[in-house]
């Protein structure tokens, strides 16, 4: 049996005295993709800061690739949630994706035929190609998220983790963004932990869902943990699930 | 009557004279080096959203410089003392960029008044404060420069090692700091690179200059190319143009130097500006349907094309 890519064993985390993540434990196999959902505030963002190596668990024990995680790690791409990328931007597509190669080494960057060709690449990958001169100010919030996509493969990652790539986008363009994470994760063979509001979109290519809620989380299959018994435990509040249609709606909170 | 006008005639000749007096050479030399180095650092200082610290660091330095000269000691070490101390401060208080600027306009506004402390303290102090807010360009001897040389190159060197992660940490901040680069650290070596050559600047061609120069190329630069390395080298060219213009225009009318350097560089920007303004409500429309749709004949996309060319 392989090593677990991420192994979290009875994390808790504390943020300025308040607790947002107690007592959880995951196993994430390599080549898995997870969605990662809950309410607003339940820890998502925390939990992919703590497999950044961005904060460390105040008890309990965290593994990534089989070692403590730690910040920078070429092997773990991260896509923020939207960045706030200014109108005013004076940078090409190529560019910011260019950060993801040498934007970490020292001293300044000379010019590259090696260094444009694998850009290209990347941008062709995330289907962007025709934007690589195009100022990333100007770009939509979905094409922004496609270049940031392109500047985390760069560094060769095992791991993706993504911050609500899907916020702000139209039911058309999530199906989009979504076909092409799923083409990057089997192309690549990279494990995804995708966080996001809805399940829905991601129906078709998820493995399993984390579910943070409380402080708490389930992990499963969609049909496992999109459950009223489940979900009521871990808010503690009385919670239905609709499934209709192959489509899942949660009654009785504010997802 | 009409009386001949024989100022026209030698006029012209008699500015490339001047060329030939050392004082003009050195204000050449030293408006050349502050127009390199604030060319650069001016372009990450815009970008990083500094514009009102650059400001704020040239006038604490002004308040530094008086305490100085107040003492009897080099206005240079109340230079450094100011501004080193103020980008400390400006770096440890990140984060927000309204709270950030408002800690410096506090800071900013005491450090003036302490300016004019100084300034009702020092009897005869008037020709020094002046020479310091608008500079004496004219008035640098060979010894300023030379140390002016070394200090210019040391800030260049030091920069150019950041190169990457500096650029990166001030486009992507987010992602910089998750690939693992010291974002905080960077910005703090980067505030103290600037109080440097604030401090240099300010003793060659004062307070107003400085300013000037930091902001004004680079603003204009970053409108008129997007790539990074080329929107450097634009923005040192036109301080380099600017600074030259200005100097050979001082010495042909007699009018100040600072006035003209920064009349120059407000008169580009404008029509910049306002081009870019025009341009970027049309662009909006067209950048997000590139390609395919670039095939529109109206005027403005056919100068997304040439702009995506460069």
């Amino acid at each position: 049996m392989p090593e677990p890519i991420i192994l979290i064993e009875k994390a808790g985390v504390r943020l300025g005295g308040v607790p947002v993540i107690q007592d959880v434990s995951l196993s994430i196999d390599a080549g898995e993709f997870i969605s990662i959902l809950g309410p607003n505030g339940a820890g998502k963002t925390t939990l992919l800061k703590l497999l950044l190596g961005l904060i460390r668990p105040d008890t309990g024990r965290v593994r990534v690739l089989d070692r403590a995680p730690r910040r920078g790690l070429a092997e773990v791409g991260y896509v923020p949630q939207r960045r706030v990328l200014d109108i005013e931007l004076a940078l090409r597509a190529r560019d910011l994706v260019g950060f993801g190669l040498d934007g970490h080494r020292w001293g300044i960057g000379l010019p590259d035929r090696g260094r444009n060709v694998m850009i290209e690449q990347a941008l062709e990958e995330v289907d962007a190609l025709q934007l690589a001169d195009a100022p990333v100010g100007q770009l939509s919030g979905g094409e922004q998220q496609r270049l940031l996509l392109a500047q985390a493969l760069l560094s060769g990652p095992r791991l993706l983790l993504l911050d609500e790539p899907l916020a702000n986008l139209d039911p058309a363009h999530q199906h989009e963004a979504v076909a092409l994470i799923e083409r990057v994760r089997r192309v690549h063979g990279v494990t995804v932990l995708l966080v996001s509001h809805d399940i829905n979109p991601l129906l078709p290519v998820t493995d399993r869902v984390v579910y943070l809620a409380g402080g708490h989380c389930a992990i499963g299959s969609p049909q496992q943990v999109i459950t009223g018994p489940t979900l009521s435990m871990l808010y503690g509040a009385p919670v239905e699930v609709v499934h209709i249609k192959g489509r899942y709606f949660v009654i009785g909170v504010e997802v | 009557m009409i009386v001949p006008i024989p100022v026209a005639d030698y006029r012209p000749n008699a500015m490339f004279t001047l060329l030939h007096y050392p004082f003009i050479q050195n204000a050449f030399m030293a408006g050349s080096l502050v127009a390199i180095v604030a060319g650069v650092l001016g372009y990450f200082l815009i970008l990083r959203g500094l514009t009102f610290a650059g400001h704020a660091l040239s006038s604490i330095g002004f308040a530094g410089a008086a305490g100085a000269v107040l003492l009897g000691i080099p206005p240079v070490y109340g230079l450094l003392a100011f501004t080193m101390g103020a980008s400390l401060f400006i770096s440890s208080s990140s984060g927000e960029a309204r709270g950030r600027d408002i800690a410096i306009g506090v800071i900013m506004t005491f450090a003036l008044g302490l300016g004019v402390l100084f300034l009702s303290l020092y009897h005869g102090f008037a020709e020094q404060a002046y020479s310091i807010l608008f500079g004496s360009i004219v008035g640098i001897s060979r010894g300023d420069l030379s140390l002016a040389t070394v200090l210019a190159v040391g800030i260049l060197v030091v920069l150019a090692s950041l190169g990457r992660p500096l650029l990166f940490s001030t486009f992507d901040p987010d992602g910089a700091e998750a690939r693992g680069l010291p974002v905080r650290l960077l910005g703090m070596v980067y505030l103290i690179l600037v109080a440097l050559a604030v401090s240099l600047a300010m003793q060659l061609v004062g307070v107003l200059l400085v300013f000037g120069l930091l902001v004004g190329p680079p603003a204009t630069a970053i409108r008129l190319v997007g790539r990074p390395s080329h929107a450097i080298i634009v923005s040192v060219g036109l301080g380099l143009a600017y600074t030259w213009a200005g100097i050979l225009l001082a010495a042909w009318s007699g009018w100040p130097v600072s006035f003209l350097i920064t009349a120059i560089s407000f008169g580009l920007y404008l029509p910049v500006r306002l081009r870019g303004s025009r341009r970027s409500r049309c662009r909006m429309g067209a950048a997000r349907a590139l390609p395919s749709v670039r095939t529109a004949s109206s005027r403005c996309s056919q100068q997304v094309i040439d702009d995506h060319t460069d």
